[in-house]
């Protein structure tokens, strides 16, 4: 017996459906999926191969190749610490470690009550205000290393 | 109904990360609250490029600059300035020098500045295009579409003398020319707007303080080379970018700037929106129209060129979105006009992104031409903490370093090729004597390690070679064979590679040897980073005759390995430390010492 499918909701299915025939699809679609999941569950790539006639393994050969998609589940938050050229040379790496260390996990781990992620970025765009963090949408700039308990600490909640 | 003030909030993603969108509200519930709402408007902009200073508000007619504005000066301002017409003083812009109020016309990062491309930013309401509109947005529009011919279009491109501001500098006018001659079914125009530089936020902020300068170029170039359809490729890691263009592309198809019969003169265009998902190599042309197509974002050899066979193998004119804003200028200005500007090869200006280790970090445009010394030093305000200047990157993982023998070179695409380096996209990154440029290299490597798309040995095998050396180098394990190896590795790539990323990713290595080899040298052989960033290079120790036992140092070291006392003194003891710098920078008397 198939395994059930995996629940897409209306607005992800109507997404869907507006995309269905336009060419160059696939990353469009992806990207919704990855906004109802925070990732993309194999279900949900398998239900896109059926959904969109395409074979598994081109959808898999997107989603491997492009940095944002993830297949495993992130953090309820997620830290984001850049490592753009302008984060780096203020401190991006001081900042990085101090998440590990606060947090006890490394880059692209999740905490075992799954709050927190973290991620090393390429540049945020906020380079003025180097070195940048991110939590989920929020952004931290000019910080020291002091200050990153604070904000994990507001996340904790 | 007529107000009387304007207040111009900055909503630029920097300003607005660091609460300008409270500001703004906090604004107009105060002047609510306050019974003013009717004297004044409160506008979000884009942004002011001065984001060292962020967030900023300005008020008009006054002229008066605010700056590190927060979301509790909202009822200050409102309740001095609105209503009883005083300025905020102790909010206002202050520099070193002038300690007095000054205009904004007199703040010397914006002197040196002239502005094409960021025109509107920090001017206008990017989410309303009357605001575009009332500043002569889509004149160019008009006058093409009712007064010219493909032909004149291309014609006064030519004169203009622009060229692609995405890096490679190819004459605008003719790519175009390229795609408008074949015949097809169908044409594509593409906006490159992945921005992939890690350190650059030009295009950034130009699609979010002015998107509809983007659009209209991209309707002007669809009407030249006889395209009906068009795409923004953008990153995923911008948001309020894809906002305000998605805002942007539904205001003008309400007011029939785009899609079908533009105008009313038959004309007929339409734009997309398609998002990047976080490849730096999808910046590269041919891989990012694979992208739009929905698959791995491979580059492919070129010619054919994508002007001939492009998107769904259809020609396809693909710019930079600091190309497209430059274009509704020089169609209402003249090419004649926008050829004064510049130097003998390359015209207009160029916006750069300004940061590192300078005073004022922010977006610059400045006419080509310009010296990195007026860049840096007069708009930038120096090097912070007056620190040593060692080195200015441009063209970031692609380019390479400019040292202060060539400061005062006016740089445009030709000059900054000559020194090894590129004028890329725009990120100018400055760099002081704490920075190790074996250490920024590797930084530049890894990047590309991580960014080759795999495709041709060159470039995967290459970059990690690369790597693995200067990692070894920067560990104090490096040889001097590893030195010409560098160099015989990066040349080949240069020459194999398929695409522009593996036949540009050596540059930063290969510049900082030709510019600084006596530091490569000191790490092969004296196994020392003089700039202290390699820290298994470093020793710290401390120095008794200045040590006055305070302790700070020990109470800071996260590892303990700090002991002594007022009257033995501190030492370190090297075999636990850690190298994290700590001791070194809370000494307030100079008694720790790096190497
Ligand atoms: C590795 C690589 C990355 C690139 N990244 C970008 C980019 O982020 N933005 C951009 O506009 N052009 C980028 N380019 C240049 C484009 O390939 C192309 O030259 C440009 O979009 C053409 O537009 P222009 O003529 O207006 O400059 C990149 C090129 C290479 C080789
Ligand atoms: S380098 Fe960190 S935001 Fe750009």
């Amino acid at each position: 017996m198939p395994a059930a499918r995996i629940e897409f909701s209306k607005g992800l299915q109507d997404f869907i459906q507006e995309w269905k025939d336009k060419p160059g699809n696939l990353i469009m679609i992806l990207h919704r999926v990855q906004q109802e999941f925070s990732y993309i569950p194999r279900e949900a790539a398998e239900r896109l191969a059926e959904e969109l006639s395409m074979p598994l393994a081109k959808i898999y050969g997107v989603i491997t190749f492009y940095h944002l998609f993830k297949t495993t589940k992130p953090g309820k938050h997620r830290i984001a610490v850049c490592m753009g050229t302008a984060c780096y040379l203020k401190g991006g790496q001081t900042l990085l470690e101090e998440c590990e260390d606060i947090l006890g996990i490394k880059g692209h781990e999740v905490t075992d009550d799954g709050l927190f992620s973290i991620d090393a970025v390429r540049c945020v765009g906020c380079c003025g205000l180097a070195p940048v963090l991110m939590v989920g949408n929020d952004v931290y700039g000019k910080l020291t290393k002091e200050q990153v308990p604070e904000i994990i600490a507001k996340y904790r909640g | 109904m007529a107000y009387k003030h304007f207040i111009l909030v900055c909503g630029g993603t920097g300003c607005e990360s660091s609460k300008a969108d409270d500001i703004y509200k906090e604004l107009i519930s105060q002047a609510e609250a306050q019974g003013v709402k009717d004297d004044v408007q409160v506008v979000k902009t884009g942004c002011f490029g001065f984001c060292e200073k962020g967030p900023i508000v300005k008020v008009l007619p006054a002229e008066s600059f605010y700056v590190e504005v927060k979301p509790s000066d909202a009822k200050e301002i409102i309740a001095e300035q609105i209503v009883k017409g005083r300025e905020v003083t102790r909010l206002l812009y202050k520099d070193d020098k002038q300690k007095d109020r000054i205009k904004v016309e007199d703040i010397q990062f914006y002197q040196k500045q002239f502005r094409i491309v960021l025109r509107n930013c920090g001017i206008i309401n990017p989410e309303n295009i009357d605001e575009y509109i009332a500043r002569d947005g889509y004149a160019a529009l008009e006058k093409v579409l009712s007064s010219m011919k493909p032909n004149d279009v291309i014609a006064e491109l030519k004169k203009s003398g622009l060229r692609g501001r995405g890096g490679a500098g190819f004459p605008t006018w003719r790519k175009w020319e390229f795609s408008r001659g074949p015949q097809a079914d169908q044409k594509y125009v593409v906006c490159n707007a992945d921005e992939g530089d890690p350190g650059a936020y030009m295009d950034r902020s130009t699609v979010e303080g002015d998107p509809h300068s983007v659009i209209e170029a991209m309707a002007i170039c669809g009407y030249t080379i006889g395209a009906s359809k068009g795409f923004v490729y953008i990153r995923a890691e911008y948001p309020l970018a894809i906002e305000r263009l998605k805002i942007a592309i539904a205001q003008a198809k309400d007011y029939g700037l785009l899609g079908d019969n533009i105008l009313g003169t038959g004309f007929s265009f339409d734009l997309e929106i398609r998002l990047g998902a976080g490849a730096f190599v999808c910046g590269e042309e041919t891989a990012l129209l694979k992208s739009i197509e929905g698959s791995r974002g491979m580059p492919i050899p070129r010619p054919p060129f994508p002007a001939i066979k492009g998107l769904w193998g259809k020609p396809t004119v693909i710019n930079n979105v600091e190309t497209w804003a430059n274009i509704p200028v020089i169609i209402t200005k003249g090419g004649d006009w926008f050829a004064k500007i510049g130097t003998e090869t390359s015209k207009g200006t160029k916006v750069f992104a300004l940061t590192g280790k300078v005073n004022n970090s922010g977006l610059v445009e400045v006419p080509m031409g310009t010296t990195l010394r007026e860049i840096i030093y007069d708009i930038g305000g120096g090097i912070r903490g007056g620190k040593k200047f060692k080195g200015a990157q441009t063209g970031g993982p692609s380019g390479g370093i400019i040292t202060e023998e060539f400061l005062d070179l006016p740089i445009d695409y030709e000059s900054l090729t000559g020194l090894g380096s590129m004028m890329g996209s725009g990120g100018l990154i400055v760099m002081d004597e704490d920075d190790c440029v074996v250490d920024v290299s590797k930084f530049y490597m890894e990047f590309c390690v991580d960014e080759s798309c795999g495709k041709c040995a060159p470039c995967r095998i290459g970059t990690n070679q690369m790597h693995s050396i200067l990692e070894r180098i920067t560990k104090g394990t490096g040889t001097m064979e590893d030195l010409d190896k560098l160099e015989k590795i990066g040349h080949a790539m240069k020459r194999a590679a398929l695409c522009g990323l593996g036949q540009t990713a050596p540059n930063p290595t290969l510049s900082t040897i030709r510019r600084f080899r006596d530091e490569y040298l000191e790490h092969i052989v004296d196994k020392k980073c003089r700039a202290g960033k390699c820290k298994d290079l470093v020793v710290f120790s401390i120095d008794k005759d200045k040590c006055i036992g305070c302790g700070l140092c020990a109470r800071k070291c996260p590892v303990n390995c700090i002991t002594g006392d007022k009257t033995q003194k501190y030492t370190i003891n090297a075999e636990a430390c850690i190298k994290c710098g700590e001791c070194f920078k809370v000494c307030k008397f100079g008694a720790v010492l790096k190497n």
